[in-house]
């Protein structure tokens, strides 16, 4: 009985936090979008205009074209959304662990991440326009060029840990588990996840598979109404999760070990005034690592060629993110 | 879905040159500058018709885009506006009787679209968002509230 209750408890929660993804995710799109029009000197759309596209999108009629596969192009959207809720899941959010401890570590989450990508390449080609077959193709040729510096960083982490289970990581500051040599390795890490971030997002200098100017729209040409709607904030949810991963991974502190809020005592023996603080806290590393690695890339930087995107993960990153393994090693192994 | 006010304040454009000597076609790229910003009112220009909830057309509609207006505006998802920019998309303009021209765009596409004129030539930024204006009012008109 108490292993029902435990998993209907579970499914609740899943359902709250998919919940607030969602409008964290199109909040955290409209800081980028206002940060974005600061940049250029613009005033910019209101912070809720993402919420207002989308509430567009699902009152515009849906039109799937002729010479698509109708149940691959509508199911496009479904995984790519359900894929993006689900990894919050194994997500340490803020002062909380992961809801689903204990049933998928990082590996899990790498897969996860991957899906929002294979769904769209899938709708794209299922559409049957040029446009996004070219589209769909190209983020497929990215993927694969930005999973190797992710893997990379991946096993690094795994390595210095002896684990991949995401609590464990999270657990610790990984820059506190090394010595100057293994600081400086992970550093190099940081950098090539930061650069992997607006490729996995599909955003400016690595946004072949969309073009706007070239393709049209690229992946998403034929898609309109409800299924553009699912899509949009698929994306959204992605963004944020990305941004929660490099939380867990590199940046897990909290307030309130350095400084305790008081407050009376809610869940698991947490004080109050901690809990507000930590999540809080969260929000704005949130939104410093989506402005420096979505907004600010984004207007800093016009789109690579797909060729050059590609060789830009192949070789650099992949290099750099070679060179902090090295001196992680080096460090662990004592030399 | 019902469609409220929150129309309005998203609109996406799709701009197709149907056969303009490009001067509003500039003008139409200085409205999403700094300097005019149509940003903050949501108005985004976008890649496709499928996109789009307003299109936003320029020129007289010459013999070969004819048919690719029409499939533009076919395209499109319902509910969706016409913005007819310039006087040559109005009243075909300089090019009045042309060989080459298949008359003004509100001849051709079908009679229950609804079309905005923005006269200029070429049409100022600041008249291309007071189309969108109009184009608000007629979705208020859409909407059934009484103004």
């Amino acid at each position: 009985m108490n292993f029902v209750v435990s998993w209907i408890v579970k499914f609740v929660f899943v359902l709250v936090i998919s919940l607030i993804s969602i409008f964290l995710g199109l909040l955290y799109k409209g800081f980028d979008r206002k940060i974005t029009a600061m940049m250029q000197s613009r005033i910019g759309p209101p912070l809720r205009q993402p919420f207002r596209d989308v509430k567009k999108l699902f009152m515009k009629e849906t039109i799937v074209p002729d010479g698509a596969v109708p149940w691959l192009f509508n199911s496009a959207p479904i995984f790519a959304l359900v894929a993006s809720l689900v990894a919050f899941a194994y997500l340490p959010i803020g002062p909380f662990g992961p809801l689903m401890e204990g049933y998928g570590d990082l590996i899990l989450l790498l897969y996860l991440l991957a899906i929002p990508a294979v769904a769209m390449a899938m709708g794209g080609l299922a559409s049957g326009s040029p446009y996004a077959t070219v589209g769909s193709q190209r983020e497929l040729v990215l993927m694969i060029s930005y999973e190797v510096p992710l893997a990379i960083a991946a096993v690094t982490l795994a390595y210095n840990y002896n684990s991949f289970s995401l609590a464990t990581i999270s657990s610790e500051p990984v820059w506190n588990t090394v010595g100057a040599m293994g600081i400086l390795g992970f550093a190099l890490i940081l950098a090539t996840l930061i650069a992997v971030m607006p490729g996995e997002l599909s955003k400016v200098p690595f946004d072949q598979a969309e073009a706007e100017t070239e393709l049209a729209g690229g992946l998403f040409v034929e898609y309109s109404g409800r299924n553009l709607g699912i899509f949009y904030i698929a994306e959204v949810v992605k963004m944020i999760f990305v941004g929660a991963l490099f939380i867990a991974l590199f940046f897990p502190y909290n307030l309130s070990s350095w400084y305790s809020f008081g407050g009376p005592e809610v869940i698991n023996g947490m004080l109050l005034g901690n809990l507000i603080a930590d999540i809080l806290f969260f929000l704005v590393k949130l939104l410093i690592i989506i402005c420096v690695g979505v907004s600010v890339i984004r207007v800093a930087f016009a789109r690579f060629q797909i060729n050059k995107a590609s060789y830009f993960y192949w070789v650099p990153m992949t290099v750099i993110g070679l060179l902090g393994t090295l001196l992680v090693v080096f460090e662990n192994s004592g030399l | 879905m019902k469609l409220s006010k929150t129309f309005d304040k998203a609109l996406w454009v799709f701009h197709i040159n149907s056969g303009s000597c490009n001067a509003c076609d500039i003008e139409i790229v200085a409205a999403v500058t700094p300097r005019y910003d149509t940003e903050r009112f949501g108005i985004k220009l976008v890649g496709s018709p499928r996109h789009a909830d307003v299109l936003l057309f320029t020129g007289p509609v010459t013999t070969k885009m004819k048919d690719r207006v029409l499939r533009v505006y076919e395209q499109t998802p319902d509910p969706k506006v016409v913005l007819v920019t310039g006087n040559c998309a109005d009243t075909t303009g300089v090019y009045f009787d042309s060989y080459a021209i298949e008359g003004p765009i509100d001849t051709l596409l079908p009679e229950d679209a609804h079309i905005i004129y923005v006269n200029g030539c070429p049409v100022r930024p600041e008249n291309i968002i007071n189309g969108v204006k109009e184009a608000w009012l007629y979705l208020e008109e859409l909407r059934g509230d009484d103004k």
